[in-house]
């Protein structure tokens, strides 16, 4: 085979394996979404094509309910991660690497460890100190785990940080405080963007750690969703999944967009993996 | 004169509605050092590639030693590349570097561990095999790239701007070494550069080329004292280029006054560059010189002095050992060997230079 | 010396929280895991790992997982390959293969629920077309199917950051040295791909070793693993301290691995942020 046609086969061979790759991903959205579609009750009959449980949904309250909270936990657990993530890597810059490296070790182990064994790590330590399940401990938890996915999204950009950038604000007259507001921090800004957007994702999509740290009487999406798989999940829910799934897809489509035309290739920092 | 070895004939290479290379023909001798140079984008690197196979035209063919290799896979090639930013394999040590090609081909432990040697000393790293790349400095990871290279004995060593990332000094010492190698070793190397000195200093041929044509072929003397065109007169060296007219043969008028010169051919009355090297531009006290001037600015350069001086309605860039303090007046003086004529470019693109030699 | 304080005053609140929230919580467990209920010091609740029901339960998430990390690594190596090669369109690709993994993580591995039950979405096509049906749901085969499922994309994204951060030319190089594609990965690419490699396998071995949610969901009520044993001690059974007991087992899991990532990705280039 002359060299034009190994390579057209190759390439063809490999927009298939990534066709093949593309199905296997999507089949289950695509069920999904068709399911949501579904008139009738039960997954496994197809009843007719209906629009009945986007409406009945936002009347559900148990469902607006889990979404609510689970919505709150996420914005709260990811903002107050955010900053107190920022202000710890501000305050590992300045350490001696001895004790940054263990302080950055201790941030890996919720990453590193299984979600199992952390949920139930928290839920020992609420139970020992008598704390009482409830939203507070699902905040808490929530936080615990938020924090590590910002430091490792804030910490590359404080060590590229342009000291000297720092320094000549200083020197142009500027007080430490507004040099940091009017300079430094912009620099941080995707960093910490990024590391928000982060937490708030692994919040929204946690069930493990929720699952034992929420006590009775509450639930997010994911909990909720897990009650219901032995009775029968109620199509409102697979709606709003389908919602929320369009509206993740053209919020991403509206911010990466505009990096596509600054440059092929994406930061990984601004890919969002739930 | 040896033969031709490399042959590229009517290349052209286009990334999408770029146009980098347009029917590019060249030639290059065995044994030759020749060196592409230009500024960036003017289509040396792509020229490069392609002869090392990185790259295939979309016209044109490439011949080594008279066989077709246009379409030949690096691989199979018998040259060796040396990267711009080395493309050491950093998860192996030098020696592993140096002896990959040797491996590949197959050969024994004992010829591979006396060629490793060979190269070590060669390029002056002696004791370096068992070192990781990430531990060497620029210049040494420079030079195991080169000994990666020439172990394997290639007919042809193709250098694409290896000594860019070094500092000045080191940069310096790097050309030497390159010169004295390429003698060592007997074989043809094709250098790519932007940095005029380097070519002057190391090659024989010099090749500049400018938005993926040829400006001029020649050798450094030729290229540096009898530049063909605008363009090569100002990427080589520092000059003065003034307009003016050709009144007949080894006769110029520019700036208001007739200069004897020494070029012919040119026809009567045509407007042409005159380019005038600022070392060759003698300065003289006023009234002496063909033209009287002022002198506007000074710079100390160390093997220099660098001056404008204020001339006929031109701004004469001029070197000289002699220092005329600034508001001086002073005469303009170039003998007429040292006046260059050029034809005044046909348009913005210069249209591909036929070879000569 | 005024770097140490406003250091120390920074970082002060994370050092606090992560000691309340992080390393209590864990000795907590190490305590629950060594005591029984009357208080008393004793082995019991890890050895339990040894009975028939929980050994059996922890070497089926071991293999489970061990296949399935392994299909990870075979299907995701020559994708994050071909995505680390491709010219053109680049994000966009990427940005489709990561957008599954926005919705729901309990309906995703739910809706494979729907494909494969016997008379699933897949089999109703499978007979349509006079293919055999498959009768996989609530095997381990189906629960394998989950995991590579929903961990695929922690095997790509590292691999990816492995491959493209390998230089053109260093490929080039080694072609102009005389080796042919094969050669060129084999010698290499593959060696320089180990940290993304080992990031990759342990982000998915662990979950997946782990996971209590895909064996109820696609294992049926049978099928046991060690995540679910030890969730049902803590839900079901409130036997906290069996239930911490068997985690300190998982752990030495977990352990190893954190091990084996310091060891072959000592600066976390395979790092996904």
């Amino acid at each position: 085979m002359s060299k034009k046609t190994t390579r057209l086969t190759s390439d063809i061979l490999k927009k298939i394996y990534i066709a093949l790759i593309f199905i296997f991903l999507y089949t289950p959205i695509i069920t999904l979404i068709v399911l949501s579609f579904n008139s009738s009750k039960t997954r496994a009959k197809w009843g007719g094509f209906t629009l009945k449980w986007y409406g009945s949904l936002f009347t559900n309250r148990d469902i607006m309910e889990a979404l609510y909270t689970t919505l709150l936990i996420a914005l709260l657990s990811s903002a107050i991660a955010t900053v107190i993530g920022v202000l710890t890597c501000l305050g590992l810059n300045r350490m001696k690497s001895a004790s940054r490296s263990v302080i950055l070790g201790v941030t890996n182990i919720p990453m590193l460890n299984a979600d199992i064994v952390t949920g139930i790590s928290l839920m020992l330590l609420f139970l020992s100190f008598g704390i009482r399940f409830g939203f507070g401990t699902i905040l808490l938890s929530h936080i615990t785990f938020n924090i590590p996915y910002v430091i490792l999204s804030v910490m590359p950009r404080i060590k590229n940080l342009n000291q000297p950038v720092y320094e000549a604000a200083l020197d142009l007259g500027a007080s430490p405080m507004y040099a940091f507001f009017k300079v430094v921090l912009p620099e941080l800004a995707p960093g910490i963007l990024s590391g928000f957007l982060l937490a708030f994702t692994m919040s929204l999509d946690d069930f493990i750690i929720t699952h034992f740290t929420k006590g009775a009487g509450i639930d997010t999406l994911s909990t909720k969703i897990y009650t219901e798989v032995k009775k029968g999940i109620k199509p409102e829910m697979y709606a709003l999944s389908t919602i929320i799934f369009l509206t993740v897809l053209i919020l991403l489509i509206l911010v990466n967009r505009p990096e596509k035309i600054k440059d092929e290739e994406p930061n990984t920092s601004t890919v969002v993996v739930p | 004169m040896s033969k031709k070895l490399i042959e590229l004939n009517n290349i052209s290479k286009s990334y999408g509605s770029n146009i980098v290379l347009d029917e590019l023909n060249l030639y290059i001798r065995e044994n030759e050092f020749l060196t592409l140079l230009g500024p960036s984008g003017c289509g040396k690197t792509t020229t490069l590639r392609i002869i090392g196979g990185f790259e295939t035209p979309d016209t044109g063919n490439v011949l080594f030693d008279g066989n077709d290799i246009t379409s030949l896979p690096p691989n199979k090639r018998q040259l060796n590349t040396v990267f711009q930013k080395y493309a050491l394999f950093t998860h192996m040590n030098v020696s592993d570097n140096i002896a990959f090609g040797l491996k590949i081909k197959g050969k024994t432990d004992k010829y591979i561990r006396d060629k490793i040697e060979y190269a070590l000393r060669l390029v002056n790293l002696e004791g370096y095999g068992d070192r990781m790349p990430e531990c060497l400095s620029g210049g040494q990871q420079q030079r195991v790239a080169i000994a990666r290279a020439i172990v394997n004995e290639p007919k042809v060593l193709l250098l694409d701007e290896p000594l860019g990332a070094l500092d000045l000094k080191l940069r310096q010492d790097m050309q030497y070494e390159l010169i004295r190698l390429k003698e060592e070793l007997g074989i043809t190397f094709i250098y790519v550069t932007h940095d005029q000195e380097e070519a002057l200093t190391m090659s024989d041929t010099i090749v500049v080329m400018n938005q993926g044509y040829i400006q001029q072929i020649g050798s450094p003397e030729d290229i540096y004292n009898e530049p063909e065109n605008a363009f090569v007169a100002d990427f080589i060296g520092d000059s003065n280029i003034i307009d003016g007219i050709m009144l007949q043969d080894e006769l110029v008028m520019f700036l208001g006054t007739k200069f004897a010169c020494v070029d012919t051919g040119f026809g009567t009355n045509t407007p042409v560059d005159v380019v005038i090297r600022p070392e060759d531009v003698i300065l003289t006290p006023p009234e002496r010189g063909k033209i009287n001037g002022v002198v506007t600015h000074l710079i100390f350069k160390g093997v220099h002095y660098e001056m404008e001086v204020q001339a006929g309605g031109f701004e004469w860039l001029v070197h000289s050992t002699t220092m005329f303090p600034v508001g001086a007046e002073v005469g303009l003086e170039v003998d007429p060997f040292n006046i260059q004529i050029m034809n005044k470019p046909a348009s913005e693109d210069e249209e591909a230079v036929s070879l000569e030699e | 010396m005024k770097n140490k304080k406003r250091a120390r005053i920074l970082a002060g609140p994370y050092l606090v929280w992560a000691v309340a929230f992080i390393i209590i919580p864990l000795a907590m467990i190490f305590t629950y895991g060594l005591t029984s209920r009357d208080g008393g010091y004793t082995l019991a609740n890890i050895a339990s790992i040894a009975t028939p029901e929980h050994s059996k339960a922890l070497w089926l998430s071991v293999r489970l997982s061990i296949i399935a990390t392994v299909i990870c690594l075979l299907l995701g190596y020559p994708l994050a390959y071909i995505l680390a090669h491709m010219k053109s369109s680049k994000g966009m690709i990427i940005f489709i293969f990561i957008l599954p993994m926005w919705m729901n993580f309990l309906l995703r591995t739910l809706a494979w629920q729907t494909l494969l039950e016997k008379t699933g979405v897949i089999n109703t096509v499978l007979s349509a077309i006079g293919l055999p049906t498959l009768a996989i749901i609530n095997t381990s085969k189906a629960i394998v199917l989950g995991m590579v499922y929903n961990f695929l994309p922690f095997m790509v994204l590292p691999l990816y950051n492995s491959l493209t951060k390998i230089d053109d030319n260093v490929i080039n190089a080694a072609h102009d040295l005389g080796a042919n594609g094969f050669q060129t990965f084999i010698k290499i690419i593959l060696p320089l791909t180990v940290p993304g490699i080992i990031s990759g396998i342990t982000m998915v071995f662990v979950p997946a070793l782990t996971t209590f949610v895909i064996s109820k969901l696609l294992g049926g009520s049978k099928i046991l693993l060690i995540g679910n044993v030890i969730e049902e001690q803590f839900t079901q059974a409130s036997n906290w301290h069996l239930g911490s007991g068997l985690s300190i087992v998982l752990m030495i899991f977990i352990l190893f691995n954190m091990l084996l990532s310091a060891i072959f990705d000592k600066d976390g280039e395979g790092n996904v942020i």
